[in-house]
């Protein structure tokens, strides 16, 4: 999977929880999902578990603290499914 | 301080209709919500027939956004939701959908349930004896505690006053009416959403068919099956669903130039103790007349002033003895005797929902001037004939003008609540 289609897919999985339309029109690997699309930080939880379905792969909590822009999320997928397959 | 309280919106998500203008219309007509659950029928219960709202997916998608449908399970939850909204919105109130506006500190909710996220509380239960409690995501509390319902009213209208969730079995929702209504009448707060919801379903259903006091005999002919005040009535059908009414001071009405439907005059809530031939399901039949003639004297009505009674009758045993203590409480039998409906022949017994929904029809009635068909009732029991004139049961849709309605509910643990509507006036 390349880097285009994770983030199509990712940003799927975000978009139900995005409170900032606007900022998620414009999104780039830079966007903070906390700061810039107003993430419930509650929700962040969930979309950590709807990736973890998603790709099939296990994101533990360490992984999770650092996975706060959408770049650090695409980082974090890519490096877990190659150390799957 | 004793303030006018009045009903200023309704709210509704029942088996034979869903929204107050298609509830109306089911109402009137008589209609029967009670279908066959195959599922039940797989699972072996005894009773296979049931009632329970059907939700569109167009209602669904108007009244939750994408991510409370993909958070939500919980079925009681949702249709309390779907009943809040709608009374909400029928007052004349505004929602905020992004969550922003003011606190609106004299606003509340008393919203009861009844175990309405137990599906969502199977799903965890699972996933917790399978190792994967970190797969429970972060919508399984506030979809499992009792006031997952309250506290989902309170964010989506913005709720400052008191915000709470009632549990009184089978009385809750005229409980919740009672609660908010005096609320509003010690000057507590202005606006308040009463009501209830419950799940239905084979994990709330199946405690009652092991008990045998649901109707197994009609498993082919569900219509049929919830016979309230007949001879041959077999026991209760469940039901599940949600009721709501906004109830607010007479002044904040008239401030906002709200429509009125009726006036809430008082209410009584009791128990009989379990004793003196109460238990935890039978009542004490002192417990229910000391609860009718309390609300009478809070409501300061006449026992003839009553016009209607909205009975409990769940179509089992007890429908003889309630007709029985609303008899001697008010002192009327044969053709003197209120005139009597019973909803749950058209949407069974709606459990924790029962009496929200059950208000909700009785304050309609009242608004509206008719007296909804009780079904099912061909051959009245003799023990009812006995003491009330058979024309005094409502059996057919009628048009007539109700100034005074007496709504009761009763429920397991002998807990006992009557509430009195009357017709607005200025």
């Amino acid at each position: 999977m390349n880097r285009e289609e994770l983030t199509k897919r990712l940003k799927k999985i975000i978009e139900p929880y995005v409170q900032n339309k606007e900022a998620f029109e414009n999104v780039t690997e830079e966007t903070d999902m906390l700061q810039d699309l107003k993430v419930n930080s509650a929700h962040l939880v969930d979309i950590i578990l709807d990736m973890e379905e998603e790709f099939d792969i296990e994101i533990d909590d360490d992984t999770a603290e650092k996975m706060l822009t959408v770049g650090e999320a695409l980082d974090a997928t890519e490096r877990l499914l190659k150390e799957k397959a | 301080m004793n303030r006018r309280v009045v009903v200023t919106g309704l709210g509704v998500c029942a088996p034979n209709g869903v929204g107050v203008s298609d509830f109306t219309e089911a109402v009137k007509a008589g209609k029967s919500g009670i279908s066959h659950f195959p599922e039940l029928q797989e699972l072996d219960f005894r009773c296979q027939v049931g009632g329970a709202p059907v939700l569109s997916e167009e209602i669904l998608d108007v009244n939750f956004s994408a991510l409370e449908r993909k958070r939500l399970s919980a079925n009681g939850v949702i249709y309390g939701v779907l009943a809040a909204r709608e009374a909400w919105l029928s007052a004349g109130l505004q929602i905020s959908e992004k969550g922003d506006g003011p606190t609106h500190w004299d606003r509340g909710a008393v919203f009861g349930a009844g175990i309405s996220g137990i599906q969502t509380l199977r799903e965890a239960i699972y996933k917790t004896d399978d190792g994967k409690v970190r797969k429970l995501g972060t919508s399984t509390v506030e979809q499992t505690m009792p006031s997952g319902i309250s506290a989902f009213l309170s964010g989506k209208f913005g709720l400052g006053n008191w915000v709470t969730t009632n549990a009184s079995a089978c009385s809750t929702g005229t409980e919740s009416v009672i609660l908010a209504g005096d609320h509003i009448r010690r000057g507590r707060a202005e606006i308040m959403i009463a009501g209830s919801c419950d799940a239905g379903g084979p994990y709330v259903w199946g405690g009652f068919d092991a008990m045998r006091v649901l109707n197994s005999k009609h498993n082919d002919n569900p219509q049929k099956a919830s016979r309230p005040m007949a001879e041959d009535a077999g026991g209760f059908v469940p039901g599940s669903g949600a009721g709501a009414l906004i109830l607010e001071s007479l002044e904040s009405a008239k401030n906002r130039g709200a429509k009125i439907y009726g006036e809430v005059l008082g209410g009584h809530i009791n128990s009989g103790g379990q004793r003196n031939g109460g238990s935890m399901t039978a009542p004490n039949e002192e417990g229910i007349q000391r609860c009718i003639r309390g609300a009478l004297s809070d409501a300061e009505v006449e026992p003839n002033e009553i016009d209607l009674i909205s009975g409990h009758l769940t179509a089992t045993r007890g429908d003889v003895a309630e007709i029985k203590n609303w008899s001697e409480a008010l002192g009327r039998s044969g053709a003197d005797f209120p005139r009597i409906n019973a909803l749950k022949s058209l949407i069974g017994h709606c459990l924790s929902a029962a009496g929200s929904i059950e208000n909700v029809a009785a304050v309609l009635q009242l608004h509206q001037n008719f007296l909804h068909p009780s079904i099912n009732c061909e051959n009245v029991h003799p023990g009812i004939a006995a003491i009330i004139d058979e024309q005094r049961i409502v059996r057919t849709f009628e048009e007539t003008e109700i100034k005074v309605v007496a709504k009761s509910s009763f429920g397991f643990g002998d807990v006992n609540s009557c509430v009195i509507f009357k017709q607005y006036t200025p």
